[in-house]
């Protein structure tokens, strides 16, 4: 009877109402998104331009990255070359490995892993950071002292991101390349020369101008993630580590539909 | 500590803070409900008030760190919520804001953290120039050594002693502390106390000290405020204050204050 009572009347209200406010809440945080990517594009045209933070983050984001880019990179060359080997062997097709390995490093992995490294290394670095200088007020603190604490962190931040991301997607590539190279040259006892005489046949120039389109979309959102989580993280030190984390997840998260966004347009232009 | 003698320079003719019928609520909840101030040209003036009743609001409003719901915010004769964001830049400029975990950027040294405004507000200076404003504002917050610190090696009171001279360092008309004071132990704190009056001494500004450490409160003030329940509700001396009947005031004085 109570079941019966509540759903005829006050649940069904107070459940519209909850849903009511989540939507709210969601069309309000699209416009905060909205207004912070908008904000950046109109700061980032228009000088003061803060060239010492940005060289400073291509180093934090950039050469910082390289080690673990390196090693990732170069494991992820020989265990893609490893596990191919079985399938094309079974065709008798070994001799087609590294324009396999070539079509799926530079076409995806290259860009998708040096993505999804960077946005859990750099990501949280990000996050993390300007969540704590939200909490200690130091992004306060630059306001009040008449700089303009959006063109100094976030700025540079994104800009950094997205300059660094492709030039280190470049190094994976390469790297993860030679990975490849030194698994084929073990069993097949190819070349360095033919190998990749073959890696550069099997990709056209749309595919290295693709994989550099990809890296630049993910850069730019890993940046803008971070810096959005950061500068808007809530106080107390609770919100650092969920700006930290959510900047991580939600970066990750985007990389995905894009990268899937991404492949169907190229493949449309490939297509025609 | 015994209070203050009051500072001699304060023109009364000249007020460099006029604030009236300041209203700010956050959601449902009204912090300030109508507050009228006025701050005199070379005052101390110390707000004083149990945490959660605003005081830290005041000052974030004065330098346009908040917006008030209503009521008129004068600083230097300029109305703060009438600026554009570049006149707002240059009000503030003329507004030190001392922040109650000194918010030093701990990813700079101490040398970079002063050089910080420097760099983006008086570009024309020399290098040399700037290495002796530090210096000088260094000296006067008497942490010379500490230049090329990273905030992390620093104690609270160091902190707070380089917080104030980064806001020094582009010679403010106003000062505005928040909670100076808080979490120091009690020699730091007097130290601190003797620095904000130093400060109002030696480079004549005009200073709200929002606190609710009394002692802090009878050593700096050359007047005091009392705000309860969004209002001022006493002001005076810090003796005329005190000597108030309100059984508030005097619960506020009998359960803080250490002599």
């Amino acid at each position: 009877m109570d079941l019966d009572k509540d759903k005829s009347g006050n649940v069904r209200t107070r459940r519209r109402h909850v849903t009511t406010r989540r939507l709210d809440k969601i069309f309000v945080e699209l416009a905060s998104v909205y207004r912070f990517i908008a904000r950046f594009f109109k700061e980032v045209l228009f000088p003061p331009y803060e060239f010492r933070e940005i060289i400073r983050q291509c180093y934090e984001i950039g050469v910082r990255s390289l080690p673990l880019i390196s090693l990732t990179g170069f494991i992820i060359g020989i265990v893609f070359t490893n596990q191919s080997r079985p399938s094309l062997a079974g065709f008798g097709a070994t001799a087609l490995l590294p324009a396999l390995i070539s079509v799926a490093i530079v076409r995806a992995m290259g860009p998708l892993v040096t993505a999804l490294i960077a946005a859990g290394r750099v990501g949280s670095n990000i996050g993390a950071e300007l969540g704590s200088m939200r909490v200690t007020e130091q992004i306060d603190a630059m306001e009040v002292s008449a700089t303009n604490p959006f063109k100094f962190l976030v700025v540079s931040r994104v800009l950094a991101s997205t300059l660094m991301i492709p030039a280190l997607t470049m190094y994976t590539t390469f790297v993860s390349l030679l990975g490849g190279y030194l698994n084929v040259h073990q069993n097949e006892l190819t070349t360095l020369t033919t190998f990749f005489y073959q890696v550069f046949e099997a990709i056209t120039f749309l595919d290295i101008i693709a994989s550099s389109v990809k890296s630049v979309i993910f850069g730019f959102t890993i940046g803008m993630v971070g810096c959005y989580k950061g500068y808007n993280s809530s106080k107390g030190t609770e919100g650092v580590g969920k700006a930290a984390n959510s900047s991580v997840v939600t970066a990750m998260f985007l990389i995905f539909i894009e990268e899937l966004l991404i492949m169907q347009v190229i493949n449309a232009i490939r297509a025609f | 500590m015994r209070a203050k003698e009051i500072n001699p320079k304060i023109d009364r003719n000249e007020k460099v803070i006029f604030i009236r019928g300041l209203q700010k609520a956050f959601d449902e909840f009204e912090v300030l409900k109508g507050v009228n101030l006025d701050l005199y040209k070379g005052e101390n003036l110390v707000v004083l008030g149990r945490s959660g009743t605003g005081k830290s609001v005041l000052i974030k409003i004065i330098s346009g760190l908040l917006q008030a719901d209503e009521g008129q915010v004068n600083v230097l004769g300029r109305e703060v919520s009438k600026l554009t964001s570049k006149e707002l830049d240059a009000l503030r400029l003329k507004i030190g804001f001392s922040f109650q975990n000194s918010a030093l950027y701990d990813s700079m040294t101490v040398k970079e953290n002063l050089e910080f405004p420097l760099e983006r507000h008086a570009k024309d200076m020399s290098v040399n120039e700037r290495n002796e404003l530090i210096d000088v504002v260094l000296d006067a917050v008497g942490l010379s050594q500490a230049l090329n610190q990273m905030p992390s090696e620093l104690s609270g009171g160091q902190r707070k002693r380089i917080g104030i001279a980064r806001t020094l360092i582009l010679r403010p008309d106003i000062m505005l502390y928040d909670e100076p004071t808080a979490g120091l132990d009690p020699i730091t704190s007097i130290e601190i106390n003797k620095l904000i009056n130093e400060v109002q001494r030696r480079f004549n500004t005009s200073s709200i000290i929002i606190t609710h450490d009394l002692t802090c409160a009878r050593a700096v003030g050359d007047r005091v405020v009392m705000l309860l329940d969004g209002h001022f509700q006493r002001q005076g001396t810090f003796e005329e204050v005190f000597a108030a009947p309100d059984e508030r005031i005097q619960a506020f004085y009998n359960y803080n204050f250490i002599d």
